[in-house]
Parts: C-alpha cells; sequence; structure tokens
C-alpha cells in the first residue's frame, strides 16, 4: 500500500509526464490557452490513460512477453511477440478512445458536450501512448501498480495544463516582444515550470 | 494546408525533369524555414526535446522519423483513393505502426546502444504530430511523389530544429560534440565548467523558445497576433 502511494506522488510530481518527458506537448501548447477548455482535456486524459494503460498491461503480460502465452497451451511458452506491442498498443488506445466516445454519447450527454472534442485528439496524444510504453518498459509487477502508475500521470498531466493554461490566460494582457508571443513565450514558460518542477527530484519516497 | 494541389507538368518534359522541378524541390525546402514542423507548425515537439541532450541520439531520432514520414507518406498517399474517410485514422495509424515497428527492429539490430538511449521515444514515433499532420494535411490529397518529397523535407526540417538543440546543449552541458571532447582542458584549468542546466530537461524547451524568437524576428510574417 506504502509502494502504491509513493509511486502514485512519483508520477504526479517527480516523473511527471510534461516535464521530465516532454509527453503531450502538442495537445499541451495547442489547448493551453484558457483554463476551463485545458481542464476538460486534463480530465478526458486522465479518464483514457486510466483505460488503457490496465488494458494494455494485461495485454502485454498475457499475450505479448516472452512466455505470456503459456496459459493458453504449454508449447506456446517460447514465443515472444513483443516485436508487436507499438501496433497492439496504438489499436487498443484507438479503439477505446472510440468506445469511450461511444459511451459517453450515449449515457452522460452533458459530460460528452464538455469531453466530446476532445477525445479524436487524445487517441494520438503522445502522453497516452507514451504511459503504456512507460509501463512496458518499467515492467511494473501488478495491475494495481500500473493502474496507480497510469492515474498519477493522467493526474500530472491535467495538473501541467492547468498551471500553463491559468498562466497564459494573465499573459495576454502583458507585454511580450512581438516575435516572442504566442508560441515562443509559452516555450519558455513551460521550461521555468520544468525548472520548479524540479524542485521534487531530490525528494526519497 | 488540405487545398494544396501540385499539378503535373506537361507530357513532353522528361520525366526526371518533372520529379526534379522547382514546384517539387520547393515541397522539399520549405519546412527547412518558412514551414518548419516544430516551430511554424507546432507539429512533433514531443520527442523533439526529450532526445536532444547528446547530438548522437538527436541524429539517431531526426533519421527515424524522416524515414518513418517519408514512407508514410508515399503509402498512404498510394492508398488515398481506396481508404474509406471514415476509418482513415485507423488505418494511417496502422501504416505508421508498421514502419516505426521496422525502424524500432533496425535500431536493436544496428546501434543498441543509441536505441536504448531513446527508450519509448522510438515508439513514441507513432504518435508523433508531424507524421499524422503530415498525411492528413498532405498526403490524404496529393500524388505519390509530391508527398514522398513533403515527407522527407518535414523530417529533416525536424532534424534541423534536433540538431541545433543538441549541438547547444551537448557543448555547454557537457563539453563534448559526438562524444568528442571540443572544450579544450586549458579552458577547465582556467576555471571553466560545463554548466549542468543545459543537461536537464527543461532547457531544451527555452532553447526552442529562443530558435522561435529568432526566427520570428528574422520573418515578420510568422509573428502571431
Amino acid at each position: 500500500m506504502e509502494n502504491l502511494f509513493s509511486l502514485f506522488v512519483r508520477s504526479i510530481f517527480v516523473d511527471n509526464m510534461v516535464f521530465a518527458y516532454f509527453l503531450g506537448m502538442c495537445s499541451f501548447l495547442a489547448i493551453s490557452k484558457n483554463v476551463k477548455t485545458s481542464f476538460g482535456l486534463g480530465i478526458a486524459v486522465v479518464f483514457v490513460m486510466l483505460i488503457t494503460v490496465p488494458v494494455n498491461y494485461l495485454i502485454n503480460k498475457y499475450l505479448l512477453v516472452k512466455g505470456g502465452l503459456s496459459w493458453l497451451s504449454p508449447a506456446l511458452s517460447e514465443v515472444d511477440l513483443g516485436f508487436l506491442s507499438f501496433i497492439m498498443f496504438i489499436a487498443v488506445i484507438a479503439a477505446i478512445v472510440q468506445l469511450v466516445e461511444m459511451v459517453v454519447e450515449r449515457y452522460s450527454p452533458s459530460l460528452y458536450s464538455s469531453l466530446g472534442i476532445f477525445l479524436p485528439l487524445i487517441a494520438v496524444n503522445c502522453a497516452i501512448m507514451g504511459a503504456s510504453l512507460f509501463m512496458q518498459e518499467r515492467e511494473y509487477q501488478s495491475l494495481a501498480e500500473a493502474t496507480t502508475f497510469a492515474l498519477g500521470s493522467g493526474i500530472g498531466w491535467c495538473l501541467a495544463i492547468v498551471g500553463i493554461a491559468a498562466i497564459r490566460e494573465k499573459l495576454k494582457y502583458s507585454n511580450v516582444p512581438a516575435p516572442l508571443k504566442g508560441l515562443g513565450v509559452a516555450f519558455i514558460i513551460t521550461g521555468l515550470m520544468g525548472i520548479s518542477f524540479m524542485c521534487f527530484l531530490g525528494i526519497e519516497l | 494546408m488540405s487545398q494544396e494541389k501540385t499539378k503535373t507538368a506537361e507530357a513532353s518534359v522528361p520525366f526526371w525533369k518533372e520529379m526534379f522541378s522547382a514546384k517539387n524541390m520547393k515541397l522539399l525546402s520549405r519546412p527547412f524555414g518558412s514551414e518548419n514542423p516544430v516551430t511554424v507548425q507546432v507539429l512533433g515537439i514531443c520527442s523533439a526535446l526529450a532526445v536532444t541532450a547528446k547530438l548522437q541520439p538527436a541524429l539517431v531520432m531526426a533519421l527515424s522519423v524522416t524515414v518513418v514520414t517519408a514512407f508514410s507518406n508515399l503509402i498512404i498517399s498510394l492508398m488515398r483513393n481506396s481508404i474509406p474517410p471514415r476509418i482513415r485514422i485507423i488505418v494511417q495509424l496502422t501504416v505508421i505502426a508498421t514502419l516505426v515497428i521496422l525502424v524500432d527492429q533496425v535500431l536493436k539490430a544496428v546501434a543498441f546502444e543509441v536505441s536504448k538511449q531513446l527508450s519509448v521515444f522510438v515508439g513514441l514515433i507513432i504518435t508523433n504530430c508531424i507524421v499524422m499532420g503530415r498525411l492528413e494535411a498532405f498526403a490524404m490529397a496529393n500524388k505519390p511523389w509530391p508527398s514522398f518529397l513533403d515527407g522527407i523535407g518535414n523530417g529533416i526540417g525536424y532534424g534541423i530544429i534536433l540538431v541545433i538543440v543538441a549541438i547547444v546543449r551537448e557543448l555547454l552541458g557537457s563539453g563534448t560534440l559526438l562524444g568528442h571532447q571540443i572544450i579544450p582542458s586549458c579552458f577547465y584549468e582556467a576555471g571553466y565548467s560545463n554548466n549542468g542546466l543545459f543537461i536537464l530537461p527543461p532547457m531544451a524547451l527555452i532553447l526552442v523558445g529562443i530558435i522561435i524568437w529568432i526566427q520570428r524576428s528574422r520573418n515578420r510574417n510568422l509573428i502571431e497576433k
């Protein structure tokens, strides 16, 4: 339990998807112009990550890794399908995003109207794919660990985009040099936020 | 962007002249500057920053992205008339994923050390917005050869930014280039020391911000309102 909690805090602050690995930067910079929409996108990312990472974890464990197929028959215990993981993960993500979109549209129209436009965008968000790949690379031991990691990374991403959106809203009223306006200054602010997030680096959990 | 169409040249011109016509060459060179995928179109930043602490992985990454962009543009452009629009995203993703698996396997076989350093970022070429962006904006509406050139051009445009950032970071951060010591040891004896800040991730963002600043103050058309 303690282990899970430290993993959770770690994936929000220390291994923040945006500031430590630059994942999901494209939508991070494109959507972060006001707090309300970026919060919507952030929640959608948490939601999709929380579903796709555990599913990909199970697929990885029971289908792709060497010996993963041995539950089917002992003869298959030598099969290593690891090279298929990219195509498998992206197919799962694209399918689940589609599915989530349909379910949300059917059962919660109000949620759909706030998340709906972001869901298709998320299929190609590097943070989602990155979470699955990190899950595979770091070899999390149990489903609970993978889920905790997914939740933490999603919340970390959400926190980052809401933070920069709040700064950019205020920035509209400041006198930025013309060539630096918009994109340029957004980059530099993200860098400065990254430096401030690095103060979590030394924390032992 | 989606309105871009290249007209076929006159049939009487020899095919190699047509293939390297001024219009096609422009497709190739445009993404280097005024339509740079990273600094102007804001695509593919995710991986552009994470691999630039050293020059070598940056070069390998630039090459991989160029290969994937060029060939996925070519393949999708060949199939563009038979892809149903409703499922085009999944078709595009499948093509890209296949190419990325190929690149990943080649890297693991040829340059294992670099492929270890790049870790998940090779896999993340699949969701690199440059590849998807060019497929949607160009390959779905253009012939195979211009699409192929457009892919190469955008890959190189992305590579240029990667290499500039990587050179600055490696030179100032560790005093080396491609692992060779560049800053002479007498500098260190005189009290110079490497700036560790350049190795850290946030510096990549600030450097790209500065590149955008320089580019936009030279080319005033790009300034945002």
